[in-house]
């Protein structure tokens, strides 16, 4: 379950039914001890999904600690108080439960997806674990060679993979951002019980949660569910939420992964960029624009040059995120055909760029690009997920329900301007990381092959490791 | 969503499969569906819902990568890149700024028996969008140009993939379990028979292929049943009446027990297993289909998980389905462990296998998997293009309309004395084959 895109943040748009004036017209509730609640309902199906989301992330953790907030995102799936190790997940699937759990850098989160009928006992399930942890030795030396095993997985084996938690690592130069999610190695092997429950009485409490249900419900009977199971959690101290703000990017920066299970290079750019909360974040609506026209799909503008016209690259694209409690990045990526040089490549991305900087974007792009993330809004009323995980998202970087359900109209305001002047602000080489994935250098003999594991481009702005 | 969407891997083709496979379990007394048959003849399922103004379409040819010619693997592949890329007057610039320009999305897949498509509009587009995929089905242009860059994106691809270990024992999987048979090939085509497809190769897939008696179509969202009519015939009213099938014979897999193992350098090794299935149709499937539940496929509850990844942390991803072909039938899994431990890992699937085999599931197990399976039926209702795409594998499987109603009842009646004789018949211990990428260490 990975959000970060454009219709994460997004919500259905003006073109709705006329009965519906609002996009997902969710209700708000908060309880005595803090914990919000948000309702969105969707009858197309005799389902729930009921969610709750913690406001920390990897980006909260001690120094030392790197995947501390995911290693105990694990661990919540062992016993609590009155539960023995395993049996929640038994008892969620007993009810035909489909459950999961996600950790970002700004938010960790855990659902379950049921008919209707069962939403009573998930709450009840799931409030027990906010407040009753129980864990024993056993269970973390067990779960921390899975997690291992997950890096191994998912970064060890993938040399993209590899090579963006580098290039990440260089993007930030003061925030918890370059950090993995899933943590260092050698810092993982050694998260113990105790580090573990620290962060959970830290962090985990309903002044800290934002509870989401979605589906075939009723706002007032949520509630009501809302104050009988979460209602008695009691709330925590929460500490002082740590801000870290970074320092001008000044220089550029070049991030070179060789590995010998490349077959083809492949060229990748990140450009510190502004997010919602950013000091410059009245670029973050003009931004989601720009990465739908330059390089989305293959009627883009990097596609259509780099791709079609120009014949250099097998595929070119782009992408960025608003959706974070810190700063955020645009990205570039470019697959070289065989032949092409990487040098010829890069210089090519440049000049599209550089194109694009001086003589401004298309106006009729813009136009068609605005069009096309607020019809993305209208299909996303088609589920009960997207319009949730929109909102708590949105929730827990600090923004507000009115700031989804307002999105399509602010994307609707951007002008061509706003656009241009975006990318004037971000597409600056001083403040980028250039990435290069490469086959291992020939040691006098003759290259080992010509292409790669194929760069993937959401690796980069992965925004979440998935429990299970 | 950054990620130009060009190139279906072998996790894609997969995915069709499996939606075959849950469809055939798919069941909902949540929708209505009803037929809807054109003027000219067209059939179409329909669920219809007015709740938002938007529309899912899933449809479907028998016809996969099985059907490709020797040679030309990747025939089916790179036919489903390209007909999007240029149609009827349209090059493929002006064919994807239409689309693009009203939100419409046409996607298409391919598996080993399977070609499908996928759209999705606005209500308000639906004229549009209906005439799109005839123009797609039936006026392909198959541009030099188009073909030969798609042609090069799905090189890339497979080149990409062959240093991708889990590639690399899927691979070896089907190389073995088929030799010599059409699903032994690489759905997505290999450097060399990418390269030798042509022009008319492409042409002639379309024209043997893509035919009124070999199409499934379901239909999910805001549209009337009249409306929908004249809309079926704008897009699938062109096509020939019939089909010009390559044959697939039937054919059991050679899976005769042991480890391969293919060297390579990477710290993990994943291994696929598997050994002989049960055909979609077989009186035991629902039985299979539980046993399979409790062995690997139930989540964070199977058998698999709990001993592999709960009690020994040896894995973090272990499992293992059903993959009922057409004119074959699998049980697969799969599970990851550093390669000083690998050995570890395959001795429990095989122990559980074994254990399995002998004991079949205890009481609680079944009724346990009976609620899951049961109570999280309609969870596969939940949105337009899911239902859409059940609609069409209900139908490849040949189910029936009023499977959707019944299929509940199909898994509650399946009884311990099943399970446990299917345990014993289907599950061979000495026929599971491990296919192993890696450096795992005693193996």
């Amino acid at each position: 379950m990975l959000i970060g895109g454009a219709i994460a943040a997004g919500a259905p748009a003006e073109a709705g039914k006329p009965s519906r004036e609002g996009l997902f017209n969710a209700e708000t509730f908060t309880l005595k001890n803090g914990l919000r609640g948000v309702v969105v309902v969707n009858r197309r199906a005799p389902v729930a999904l009921h969610m709750l989301w913690y406001k920390v992330g990897a980006m909260d953790e001690p120094a030392g600690k790197s995947g501390i907030a995911h290693f105990l995102e694990h661990l919540l799936f062992k016993g609590t108080k009155t539960l023995k190790s395993g049996e929640f997940s038994k008892i969620v699937a007993a009810n035909g439960g489909q459950e999961n759990a996600f950790t970002s850098w700004d938010y960790t989160g855990y659902y379950q997806f049921v008919a209707k009928d069962r939403l009573a006992r998930m709450m009840k399930l799931e409030a027990d674990r906010m407040a009753n942890l129980v864990l024993s030795e056993d269970d973390v030396v067990q779960e921390r060679r899975v997690i291992l095993e997950e890096r191994r997985s998912r970064i060890e084996g993938r040399p993209s993979s590899i090579l963006w938690e580098q290039a990440r690592r260089a993007l930030y130069l003061n925030h918890g951002y370059g950090r993995p999610i899933i943590g260092w190695m050698h810092e993982m092997e050694r998260l113990s019980r105790q580090d573990a429950l620290d962060f959970y009485k830290r962090y985990y409490g309903p002044n800290n949660a934002v509870l989401v249900v979605a589906g075939d419900v009723d706002a007032a009977e949520v509630h009501r569910l809302a104050k009988k199971y979460y209602g008695p959690v009691p709330r925590v101290e929460l500490p002082p939420r740590r801000k870290l703000a970074e320092p001008p990017q000044r220089a550029e920066r070049r991030v070179i992964y060789r590995d010998r299970r490349v077959r083809r290079p492949s060229f990748s750019r990140m450009y510190y960029a502004p997010g919602y909360n950013s000091p410059a974040a009245q670029h973050a609506y003009a931004l989601q624009v720009l990465a739908r026209l330059l390089g989305s799909s293959s009627t883009s503008l990097l596609y259509q040059n780099l791709v079609v016209r120009r014949k250099l690259a097998t595929t070119a694209g782009s992408g960025y995120s608003a959706t974070r409690r810190g700063p955020s990045s645009f990205y570039l990526h470019a697959l070289p055909k065989p032949g092409v040089s990487m040098d010829r490549l890069e210089k090519a991305v440049d000049a599209e760029l550089a194109k694009i900087l001086k003589n401004g974007v298309p106006e009729e792009e813009v136009e068609a690009a605005k069009q096309q993330l607020r019809d993305m809004a209208i299909f996303a009323r088609d589920n009960a997920r997207t319009g949730a995980n929109a909102i708590a998202s949105s929730l827990m970087i600090g923004r507000t329900v009115a700031d989804v359900e307002e999105w399509p109209a602010r994307i609707g305001a951007v002008t061509v301007d706003r656009v241009n002047a975006a990318a004037r602000h971000v597409l600056q080489r001083r403040k980028s990381v250039t990435a290069l994935l490469l086959p291992e250098q020939p040691t006098g003999g003759k290259p080992t092959g010509g292409k790669p594991a194929g760069v993937n481009p959401a690796g980069g702005k992965k925004a979440e490791v998935q429990k299970r | 969503m950054t990620v130009l969407p060009r190139i279906a891997g072998p996790a894609a083709a997969l995915a069709v499969a499996a939606l075959a496979l849950f469809a055939a379990s798919a069941a909902s007394a949540t929708v209505e569906v009803r037929e809807v048959v054109s003027k000219s003849g067209i059939a179409a399922w329909l669920v219809e819902d007015h709740s938002n103004p938007v529309l899912s379409v899933s449809f479907g040819f028998r016809a996969g990568g099985s059907r490709d010619p020797a040679g030309k693997e990747g025939l089916a592949e790179l036919t489903s890149v390209l007909l999007d890329e240029g149609a009827g007057g349209m090059n493929a610039l002006t064919f994807q700024k239409k689309l693009e320009r009203l939100s419409i999305r046409l996607e298409f897949e391919v598996g080993r028996d399977q070609f499908r498509g996928t759209l999705r509009t606005l209500s308000r587009n639906r004229d549009t969008a209906f005439e799109t995929i005839g123009l797609a089905l039936t006026q392909p242009r198959f541009d030099a140009d188009a073909v030969e860059r798609m042609r090069g994106s799905l090189l890339s691809s497979f080149l990409g993939k062959t240093r991708q270990p889990r590639y690399l024992a899927r691979r070896a999987f089907w190389s073995s379990a088929y030799p010599g048979h059409p699903y032994g090939r690489p759905v997505s085509g290999t450097e060399k028979s990418l390269g030798a497809i042509v022009r008319a190769d492409l042409q002639r897939f379309v024209a043997d292929n893509f035919a009124r008696d070999n199409l499934f179509i379901g239909v999910v969202g805001d549209v009337t049943p009249a409306q929908l009519s004249a809309l079926l015939d704008k897009a699938f009213g062109g096509l020939p009446p019939k089909q010009n099938p390559r044959p697939v014979p039937a054919a059991a897999p050679k899976l005769q027990g042991g480890i391969v193992v293919e060297r390579f350098d990477a710290p993990q090794s994943v291994a696929v297993f598997g050994q002989p299935g049960l055909p979609r149709r077989h009186p035991d499937y629902y039985a299979a289909y539980i046993l399979n539940h409790i062995m690997g496929g139930g989540g964070f509850t199977s058998r698999l998980y709990r001993e592999i990844r709960e009690k020994r942390g040896l894995a973090y991803s272990v499992y293992s389905y059903l993959w009922p072909l057409r004119r074959s039938a699998l049980m697969l899994g799969g599970v990851a462990t550093q390669n000083a431990r690998v050995a570890e890992s395959v001795k429990i699937v095989r122990a559980e296998w074994a254990h399995m085999a002998r004991e079949g599931p205890t009481a609680e197990e079944l009724a346990a998997a009976k609620k899951y399976l049961t109570g999280s039926y309609p969870l596969r209702f939940s949105s337009s293009s899911r239902i859409a795409d059940m609609l069409v594998g209900v139908q490849f499987e040949g189910l029936g309309r009023g499977y959707f109603a019944k299929r509940n009842g199909y898994i509650e009646k399946v009884t311990l004395a099943d399970v446990r004789r299917v345990a014993r018949s289907l599950l061979k211990p000495d026929r599971l084959t491990f296919f192993i990428v890696g450096k795992p260490a005693g193996l």
